[in-house]
């Protein structure tokens, strides 16, 4: 078994050590410091990609650059706090990060946040489409 | 103990005004005793993102489904949550949510079928609040907690199960969904998830009416002649007609039947919550594709 990624390991620590209530509240807290987007995606909203799969209107840009380092913006309106909440959480874990540890996330990462008990079930869909989405975006940009 | 009612002139042209308030008398009520005001969204984290002052959150997901049965909670689970709301049995309860309260109606449906006696929308849910520049807040609103009785769902007056609807051909549906999700060109909203349908379509008979089309601006519901223009002139629903309506697990189509029942009064309107996630994957079900209704089936 791969060895996981120490952000991740880090984050799921963070959500199941937390009771019901106080999961939600920290994904409250993730949702509110989703970072802004650089204008130079502001500008073109053209050059980023729609999480279909989202309940509300998200769309997300990966860049992967010479040192095969991941950058990830977001973008997603106050009025889905959630959406907006799952985002930051995979911007925490995968930001900054090299594109094969990016690779080497499990898909059931989302699962082991323990969320879905506090979102419901159906509502963890579009956090893992975005996870499929940004890790689909790495394979091709560091190919 | 019932609240005063909302007299304004928009509401009283409705069958039932008494199950509308305006922004005005939430903002001069909400804190009376025997009052509780009740958030009820999509998204699950938006009440905490601010919410009206002294408001309680309820969520259709993970409180008013059952977690394991493709079901409502039952009367023990009911009670449970409305106790921990401050709600007992007598208290007047105001719903309001997101998206044209499209999720505040479906929790006002889940309390119908309590048979909860005295429950209201607000017009125009949350986005009207907004609009006009109301006060939203963080704080986390202390609730004593209340008495509710263990009362069992009365399912058949309002809720409609797909053996109903076998038996219903000849009397008008009403499919609510997008145009695209009722031709069968896709299985589920533009843009949202899919729980997925095995076939694409509408049960044979069905018009279709987007549940939107019922409301205005900002969310608040039309008025009864601009209602009565869509459902009876266009539609050609008469005031005696039974209905189903439905969507696709029932959450749109719970806008329809409040629209259909209490704002122009129609008699026994049923939603049909099993919807199109049930409907298109049934074995051996009739279903028609495409823009037009279709032939009525036999009843079965």
């Amino acid at each position: 078994m791969t060895e996981q990624l120490a952000s991740v390991a880090a984050l799921i620590e963070d959500f199941t050590s937390l009771g019901v209530k106080d999961r939600l509240m920290l994904l409250l807290e993730f949702s509110d410091n989703l970072p802004e987007l650089p204008v130079r995606y502001a500008d073109h909203p053209d050059l980023l990609e729609r999480v279909e799969e989202c309940q509300s209107p998200i769309f997300l840009f990966v860049e992967v650059d010479e040192q095969n380092t991941v950058h990830l913006f977001f973008t997603a309106p106050a009025e889905a706090p959630t959406t907006r909440g799952f985002a930051s959480v995979l911007h925490e874990a995968l930001d900054g990060k090299k594109a094969e540890e990016v690779l080497s996330v499990s898909e059931d990462f989302p699962n082991q946040l323990a969320l879905a008990e506090a979102v419901s079930p159906l509502r963890m869909n579009g956090m893992r489409a975005m996870l499929r989405r940004i890790q689909r975006q790495v394979a091709e940009k560091s190919a | 103990m019932t609240a005063v009612l909302d007299n304004s002139a928009k509401f009283a042209e409705y069958a039932h005004p008494e199950v509308l308030v305006s922004t005005d008398w939430v903002a001069a009520n909400k804190d009376l005793p025997g009052v509780v005001i009740v958030e009820s969204d999509e998204d699950v984290l938006l009440y905490e993102t601010g919410h009206i002052p002294g408001a309680v959150k309820i969520d259709w997901h993970t409180d008013l489904n059952d977690p394991v049965t493709r079901d409502y909670v039952d009367g023990q689970a009911f009670a449970k949550l409305l106790s921990r709301s401050g709600i007992s049995r007598d208290t007047t309860v105001v719903i309001y949510g997101d998206k044209s309260n499209w999720w505040a109606a479906y929790a006002l449906w889940v309390f119908k079928l309590f048979g909860h006696p005295d429950v209201r929308l607000l017009d125009g849910g949350r986005e009207t609040w907004i609009s006009e520049g109301r006060e939203l807040t963080r704080e986390v609103t202390s609730v004593e907690p209340a008495e509710y009785p263990v009362v069992e769902r009365q399912d058949a007056k309002i809720r409609a199960f797909r053996d109903d609807v076998l038996k219903h051909f000849g009397n008008p549906l009403i499919d609510v969904r997008s145009a695209v999700e009722y031709s069968g060109e896709r299985t589920h909203m533009p843009d949202y998830p899919d729980e997925g349908a095995l076939r694409g379509g509408h049960i044979p008979s069905a018009k279709s009416v987007p549940w939107a089309r019922a409301a205005g601006e900002h969310g608040v519901f039309k008025s009864r002649a601009e209602l009565e223009a869509i459902y009876l002139d266009e539609i050609g629903l008469k005031a005696t007609d039974q209905v189903i309506a439905y969507c696709r697990i029932g959450e749109r189509s719970s806008h329809t039947w409040f629209v259909l029942n209490y704002l122009l009064g129609l008699p026994g309107v049923r939603n049909y919550d099993g919807s199109w996630t049930e409907w298109g994957s049934l074995v051996g079900v009739p279903i028609v594709k495409g823009n037009e209704p279709g032939p009525v089936p036999a009843k079965r």
